[in-house]
């Protein structure tokens, strides 16, 4: 019982959940294998949106609380990391795919 | 009025992603595809730190907030701009284990919240948050090893039945977790969270290191796409649908690059996963060690002169390449012999390197022409009439046992076939077997000679020698 109000109280997300799983096998079923490593790497800067739920967390906690201040503290640091260096390195890879374009 | 300029941020940053993710499988568009994505991160992150509300209540301790952003974004963009070409791979493991165990902290701060203010609390919202730490904490330990790996700092480790282990640990994690959700209205007790954590770093750390090397793409592709899943976590704890989209996102697009990336060796993931590559090649080395006869070397003067002399010549770029940064000068080599009417071209495996499309990156960054570089299809269509093959620190795709033997670790797998070719020049350091630790028969054929010496200084010999012809 418990389990159904949870969907039914859910269920925008797990709809969004059930979408994205086939948009995300769509969007890239066409990748040529020379693309491979700047795409895992780009997805891998997606996923870095974490750091949100990093500055919500942070931003949320009491100023007396030294436990949460420094775990997400040290969320947000390492969920930028993973965001900034992401898209840096994902950059840096497809930067020389265009430079032999031309 | 403010909250809900904040959903559109979100809503335009999940566009965003989407469409970042499909312009950075077409080749043309890569890189705007990128910007794209990263732009639609920063207008999310840009609306979260000033929009963002809880219970009418703003965010505060933005002086930690902004203070986490800037050392994070400088230390983000020094290691990803001087990192070297060849240590790409690694670096992305790096990135995806800070994302994952950023995940796992946001759950045990969850956990301590709701732990310590005792309201009604949803079993959803429990489950939620441990399927946050548990993934976030595999993937993040996962990816270390990886790391470590990739750059040499761990070996192959692997001891009789640790899939039995691993099983074990895993199904103790997902009961004990269970165990939790289902008593959260009763009491949550903080040991649990903790045992559960150093559980799953534990799981994580003993799903990797079996795992071969050469595998290690597939393996961080897998974690990313668990990162995806553990970023998706925090998603819905926060019904936030920015990070749930981009979360599921890569999460789905990460499971089938991964499934593309072991499709491209022609195994299954499921015999990447538990075959434990380097392991079962190694002790097979050591029984077998039959007699494969003598392999002979070629000197660096009559290489240059065979080469000059060719109408067609291939190269075959490997690791070996990457790790000596040999890059330009292959480039350099490849313009020399050009100049002396000779037909040059590249050919690449599509796991040649570390990665699937690691090559190309590289060549790419010595300005090697686009229309030089052949496909594996392509190329074992061009050997037949190509008079040298010059392998450079590749091994185990040019390993002619992979189409042989059928009880070698990479049977099946395709390979080039360069011995279609007149003659075949292999440079490597030593005879010492490559990552996948089997033997190549290829290097004891009698086409086949070696050019021993690391790949730049090999390079910068021959392209001396060719000068002084």
């Amino acid at each position: 019982m418990t389990a159904l109000t949870w969907i039914s109280a859910n269920q925008e997300m797990i709809y969004i959940v059930i979408l994205m799983i086939f948009l995300g096998i769509e969007v890239i079923g066409r990748v040529p294998s020379v693309l491979h490593t700047p795409l895992m790497s780009g997805a891998n800067a997606i996923h870095g949106v974490v750091i949100i739920g990093a500055i919500i967390v942070m931003g949320k906690a009491e100023h007396d609380n030294y436990l949460a201040l420094s775990l997400g503290f040290l969320a947000v640091i390492l969920g930028t990391l993973n965001v900034v260096g992401g898209f840096v390195v994902t950059d840096r890879m497809l930067e020389m795919f265009k430079k032999k374009k031309k | 009025m403010e909250f809900s300029i904040l959903t559109l941020c979100y809503l335009v940053g999940s566009v965003t992603f989407i469409i970042g993710l499909k312009m950075l499988s077409d080749p043309a568009n890569a890189r705007k595809g990128n910007l794209i994505a990263a732009a639609g991160m920063t207008i999310a992150i840009a609306g979260t730190i000033f929009l963002y509300e809880s219970d009418g209540e703003k965010l505060h301790n933005y002086g930690w907030i902004f203070g986490g952003l800037i050392i994070g974004g400088i230390i983000g963009t020094l290691a990803a701009k001087k990192v070297q070409m060849t240590a790409m791979p690694e670096m992305v493991s790096l990135f995806n284990g800070m994302g994952g165990a950023c995940a796992a902290l946001i759950s045990i701060i969850e956990f301590d919240h709701i732990a310590n203010n005792p309201v009604v609390v949803n079993p959803g919202h429990v489950l939620i948050i441990f399927a946050g730490l548990v993934i976030g904490s595999v993937s993040f330990a996962g990816s270390i090893v990886a790391w470590g790996k990739l750059n040499g700092k761990f070996g192959d480790f692997a001891f009789s039945g640790q899939h039995i282990v691993n099983i074990i640990i895993l199904l103790v994690v997902v009961a004990s977790s269970a165990y939790v959700v289902y008593n959260s209205d009763v009491e949550l007790n903080e040991s649990f969270l903790y045992g559960i954590l150093a559980l799953s770093l534990l799981y994580g750390v003993f799903f990797v290191l079996p795992i071969g090397g050469a595998d290690m793409p597939v393996v961080i592709s897998l974690l990313n796409s668990f990162t995806g899943v553990a970023a998706a976590c925090g998603g819905f704890l926060y019904e936030n649908k920015v990070m749930l989209t981009g979360g599921i996102l890569v999460g789905a697009a990460g499971t089938l690059l991964t499934i593309l990336m072991c499709r491209a060796m022609n195994r299954s993931l499921k015999n990447v996963l538990i075959g434990s590559f380097g392991a079962s090649g190694s002790s097979k080395g050591a029984a077998g060690g039959k007699d494969q006869g003598q392999y002979k070397e070629v000197s660096l003067s009559d290489a240059a002169v065979v080469m000059s002399y060719a109408s067609k010549v291939m190269i075959v770029p490997g690791y070996g390449l990457a790790v000596a940064q040999a890059q330009h000068v292959c480039h350099e080599l490849e313009k020399m012999l050009a100049e002396k009417g000779v037909d040059v071209k590249y050919a690449i495996h599509p796991v040649a390197g570390r990665m699937p499309g690691h090559m190309n990156v590289l060549l790419a960054e010595a300005d090697v022409s686009y229309d030089k570089l052949l496909e594996m299809e392509q190329a074992n269509d061009e050997f037949p009439s190509t008079d040298v093959v010059l392998v450079l620190g590749a091994n185990d795709v040019v390993n002619p046992a992979a189409k042989t033997d059928t009880s070698s670790p990479i049977y099946g797998m395709p390979i080039l076939d360069v011995e279609l070719a007149k003659m075949v020049i292999v440079n490597k350091r030593s005879m010492k077997p490559g990552y996948a630790g089997i033997e190549n028969e290829l290097f004891f054929r009698p086409k086949t000679s070696m050019l021993f010496g690391d790949a730049k200084k090999v390079l910068q010999d021959l392209v001396a020698e060719i000068k002084n012809l």
